[in-house]
């Protein structure tokens, strides 16, 4: 009885000292120079989501490894990715994981309903957060500690307005959304902004289920209207037969959608001649030939053997941002993770803009939205050409 | 010319409901049961004529035999594991399992062909619209044909249901099941016989909707199941003129709602005017009334 007592009195007391130390390693173990800035990130690393997760941690790490092998400030940084197999829960398990290991900022989680419930977290715990690609609304809603790189899902309609605005302000716009709370979320500000310019949407027509058949109606209401551009801000399965009826009816305007019109292409057996020429607004192409887009496609291909997508620059991004916001901050990677929390909020809320490969002079508001310059792109000859 | 074009769509829309339509008021017409996996045969009729023509590289029409073919046993199969064992215990059991039914079939399409849509290629592809007006009312090969299946198909059902010894027989059961065994009808054989009819009609509204509406995922029966459920509703359930007309109302009225009135609301619409046709006559524009004898 007493060996077993003793015995059980030793792991505990082994247990609380391996804690304690890991505890100290939290506040940053070297002085000065050679400290490292640990940032974490969760998402769905295994499971049906976890090309999105294996995107964020790879285009993550290629980014902290470029910050690294740069040494141009003498920040260093380490990444560490935690799999959340996107459920909120594991999430938040994931999530003490890396507070265990000292993370002092997190970019994540990478999808949105886990990003809810660790934003809960994080903002408790006062950790730095800046998610890459979860896109809700409600993931910064309420907590000044939390931003997105990527447009929130409303915003999008926003970010449409103005590039529609910018680039082709002499088209006739007609609308058609879904009644669901992403579809019209999105078309309530696009109108918003669209019409707030002394503009005016010519049609606006709508439609109830994703399995929607007929949308001759719409179309012709589009047709009589005279509208040129349709913003059609819905997923890509009705999009789909919108399309075809479209072409049936010889109507061929612009169509321009938002996130949920990618994966278009995919659609099995799709005749890609119906999507020629439909624009969409999506922060990253691979197939872009700017200089920067270039340079880490390439490196992407030749660290993982594929191409990136939207996730992966994303992250890449976001590093680049933490990055370029912490040497403002004038802080150590000794500071503790509340210090840094506190001053980066300043930082991101004091006109600081950061440029990446999803969008130039990003800069954010303090709901913690992003607003960058829209991209867009089009689909040429079967693939996406950026615009 | 727009209310000729729209009117066009909305018989095309409600040709489809009807041949669906048929399908629901024959088996309610016979074995008194709502058969709400109706809907999904309809959709496997679509992936086994698109597994036909797009992996096999069959010629469209062959396809369309085949998944005729298909679904018939698919139909006659589910009557005979599911539905019939549940014969005499009552509707709300036999409702149930045709709920559970409509789901199994469901899930087993999302396992075999995943949830990403499939496109479908249609039967007319490459066929050209008729422009007529100067460009101004295009008629889409699509639209004339399912008009003109719904009025062949609506034709000869009447026929074979009022002149042949089959049909005869459906009839017969269908008026008094108990009366019609006495008299030495195959009571089975002939319900049989009226879910494989209904169930081959699925096929062909399966692939003529999908050569109209080409996307295709394992939910894509459900919505116009529903529709055409409420079409022979509408029509009277059990009637086969009635089928038909309902299906054609339904869709023009589903139609001109969203050309005329407002995209938001017209499903609204639709149903509003099923619920008013149900309050002024209750047994659908052409239902009979059956009087219970004390």
């Amino acid at each position: 009885m007493k060996t077993k007592f003793t015995k059980f009195m030793a792991a505990a007391l082994a247990a609380v000292m391996a804690f304690a130390l890991a505890a100290c390693g939290g506040g940053g173990s070297g002085e000065g120079g050679d400290a490292v800035l640990k940032i974490g990130s969760t998402g769905p690393l295994t499971g049906p989501a976890a090309i999105y997760g294996n995107a964020v941690k790879n285009g993550g790490q290629l980014a902290v490894d470029e910050i690294n092998a740069a040494n141009a400030d003498g920040i260093q940084l380490s990444w560490q990715a935690e799999d959340d197999e996107h459920d909120p829960e594991k999430a938040v398990n994931a999530y003490n994981t890396l507070m265990d290991s000292g993370m002092q900022i997190l970019v994540g989680p990478t999808t949105s309903a886990p990003a809810v419930a660790v934003a809960e977290k994080a903002d408790a715990d006062r950790v730095f957060t800046l998610t890459p690609s979860a896109s809700q609304a409600a993931v910064t809603e309420g907590h000044d500690n939390v931003y997105q790189l990527c447009f929130n899902d409303p915003n999008q309609g926003t970010a449409a307005a103005q590039y529609i605005l910018a680039n082709m302000k002499d088209k006739k716009v007609g609308v058609i959304y879904q009644q669901n709370d992403y579809s019209q979320g999105i078309y309530e500000k696009f109108k918003a902004e669209y019409e707030g310019a002394g503009n005016k949407i010519v049609a606006t027509e709508a439609f109830a289920k994703d399995d929607e058949k007929d949308f001759t109606a719409q179309l012709n209401s589009m047709k009589n209207a005279g509208a040129d551009l349709v913003f059609v801000p819905i997923y890509y399965t009705p999009a789909a037969n919108i399309l075809t009826q479209a072409d049936k009816m010889g109507y061929n305007p612009t169509f321009f959608g938002v996130d949920g019109m990618d994966g278009i292409l995919t659609a099995e057996n799709f005749d890609a001649k119906l999507a020629e020429g439909v624009m969409l607004l999506t922060p990253f192409v691979a197939s872009a030939e700017d200089e920067a887009t270039q340079k880490f496609v390439k490196a992407y291909v030749d660290a993982y053997g594929e191409e990136p997508n939207q996730f992966a620059a994303d992250a890449y991004d976001c590093v680049y941002a933490i990055y370029n916001a912490f040497k403002e901050t004038g802080l150590d990677a000794s500071a503790s993770t509340e210090e840094i929390c506190d001053a980066m909020i300043k930082v991101f809320n004091g006109g600081f803009t950061s440029s990446g490969i999803t969008g130039e002079e990003m800069k954010w508001n303090e709901n913690g939205e992003v607003d960058k310059t829209p991209k867009a792109c089009v689909i040429e000859n079967g693939v996406y050409v950026q615009k | 010319m727009n209310l000729l074009s729209n009117l066009i769509s909305g018989l095309s829309l409600g040709s489809v409901y009807a041949i669906i339509a048929l399908g629901y008021t024959m088996v309610y017409g016979i074995s008194k049961m709502l058969n709400f996996a109706h809907g999904d045969v309809i959709m496997i009729g679509g992936y086994i004529s698109f597994v036909m023509t797009v992996y096999l590289g069959m010629n469209g029409w062959v396809g369309l035999l085949i998944a005729i073919v298909t679904c018939t046993c698919l139909g006659v199969l589910i009557e005979r594991l599911a539905y019939r064992p549940l014969r005499g215990t009552g509707s709300l059991a036999v409702l149930i399992t045709a709920i559970g039914v409509s789901y199994f079939l469901q899930n087993v399409a999302l396992l075999i062909w995943g949830a990403n849509p499939k496109m479908f290629t249609s039967l007319f592809d490459g066929v050209k619209a008729l422009r007529l007006a100067g460009g101004k009312l295009v008629v889409s090969p699509e639209s004339l044909f399912t008009i003109a299946a719904n009025i062949i198909v609506m034709i000869v059902l009447t026929l074979f249901v009022n002149k042949t010894k089959a049909g005869k027989a459906m009839r017969a059961v269908s008026e008094d099941n108990g009366a019609a065994q006495l008299m030495g009808i195959n009571v089975n054989q002939s319900i049989s016989l009226t879910f494989a009819i209904g169930s081959g009609l699925a096929a062909v509204a399966g692939v003529l909707m999908c050569s109209a509406y080409p996307v295709l995922t394992p939910t894509t029966g459900s919505m116009p199941g529903i529709k055409a459920f409420t079409a022979a509703v509408f029509g009277g359930i059990g009637s086969i003129p009635g089928a038909m007309i309902g299906g054609l109302i339904l869709g023009i009225i589903e139609i001109f709602a969203r050309a005329y009135v407002s995209t938001e609301l017209a499903d609204a619409i639709v149903f509003a005017c099923l619920i008013i046709v149900l309050l002024v006559k209750p047994t659908g524009l052409l239902g009979k009334k059956v009087s219970e004898k004390v």
